[in-house]
């Protein structure tokens, strides 16, 4: 099979987070959105490693998991802070710096 | 060693693969399309986390099975029970809200995102027309583990570190972000002395509506031992218009002796 259809799949994916992302209102669906994106890339680095034979993209892939990781637990957590000041989790609502 | 067969099995029948990917990629696409689609939160996380499965499923025959087992561990498992923590902790009716606040704005952004795609997906399709995969060998199979930290400890070891300083700062900047200081609050202690006294409304149970009133039904106030009216008798329903019911005298809130309007609420 060609190892190519990975990165289409990798693409369709990446643009249905992206579509999710702009989207959405629930800031927790966004993160989700952003999620899928990241799994998307990731899944286009392991295809490249193995179409080049290397290594390199599976470590790379690592890292982004890593960071992902990092990033939803500050995230929700910034989420979370929100909610409990404003009682909403909805994008829509913080506005506060807007006026 | 039964490992190693499997994969073997993998890499020499292209077949095995294609079935395997043209049957777990639509379940993928259509499971993104329903995390983005649907209107409970709860439901795209589920869906999300069949998108995962799918991806660790691709990892393990491309492969990368260390990826694979990672993927099962950290992101279905780990980061999804936090997005599903976080949505039990908000609210799990908690919907998306229907009111635009950017006019056109859905239509604006599925024609950016359909024309995302075309432009991701075709050249890519267009530069794939070559199956050329060199393949890992052995790296790919039992030596995964292996290869991933042998690179990870010389040629990476650097950025390993600073994603390990990453990983603590974050979570103790969560730890920050989810910290509430409880300034005043009482202790349990406190809050039973200050009920018995009396300071958190009546320490007897609220008098029945109708007691000694002229009319014996729920929206007319209980009369007190010298005669007055206890509002707090009648339910929060009746509560504003419940001067047309007072006896004529006792119209004006003035009158109404102290603490006779609804007790605080109990926190």
């Amino acid at each position: 099979m060609n190892p190519g259809n990975y990165l289409l799949l990798a693409a369709a994916l990446f643009s249905i987070g992206t579509v999710g992302v702009l989207l959405r209102r629930n800031a927790i669906v966004v993160f989700m959105s952003i999620e899928l994106m990241l799994n998307a890339a990731n899944l286009t680095l392991v295809t490249f490693s193995r179409i080049k034979g290397t290594i390199d993209g599976q470590v790379i892939a690592f890292f982004v998991m890593v960071v992902a990781a990092a990033e939803v637990v500050v995230g929700l957590a910034i989420i979370l802070t929100i909610f409990r000041t404003r009682q909403s989790a909805s994008v829509d609502d913080t506005n506060l710096l807007k006026y | 060693m039964t490992g190693q067969l499997l994969a073997e099995a993998f890499h020499r029948t292209g077949t095995t693969e294609a079935v395997i990917f043209w049957i777990l990629a639509p379940t993928a696409v259509a499971a993104a399309f329903g995390m983005v689609l649907s209107r409970n939160a709860v439901h795209a996380a589920l869906w999300l986390v069949l998108v995962m499965f799918c991806l660790a499923v691709f990892y393990v025959i491309e492969d990368a099975p260390f990826l694979g087992i990672v993927q099962v561990i950290v992101y279905a498992g780990a980061i999804m029970v936090l997005f599903l923590f976080v949505i039990m902790l908000i609210g799990v009716d908690f919907s998306d809200s229907l009111t635009e606040t950017l006019r056109g704005q859905r239509p604006a952004a599925i024609l950016l995102g359909l024309g995302f795609a075309g432009m991701l997906i075709f050249p890519i399709a267009r530069t794939i027309a070559k199956p050329t995969a060199a393949g890992l060998g052995e790296a790919g199979f039992n030596g995964n583990v292996n290869a991933i930290a042998k690179l990870l400890f010389t040629t990476y070891v650097w950025p390993f570190e600073v994603v390990s300083a990453l990983l603590i700062v974050a979570a103790l900047g969560a730890m920050v972000l989810g910290h509430r200081e409880r300034i005043g609050r009482r202790t349990q202690r406190e809050r039973s002395i200050s009920r018995t006294r009396g300071a958190d409304g009546p320490v007897t149970p609220l008098p029945g509506p109708g007691v000694y009133a002229l009319h014996d039904s729920v929206d007319r106030p209980a009369l007190l031992p010298d005669g007055r009216p206890a509002l707090n008798s009648v339910s929060d329903q009746y509560q504003e218009t419940i001067y047309e019911r007072l006896p004529e005298e006792y119209r004006r809130p003035a009158e109404l002796p102290a603490g006779a309007g609804r007790a605080g609420e109990d926190e």
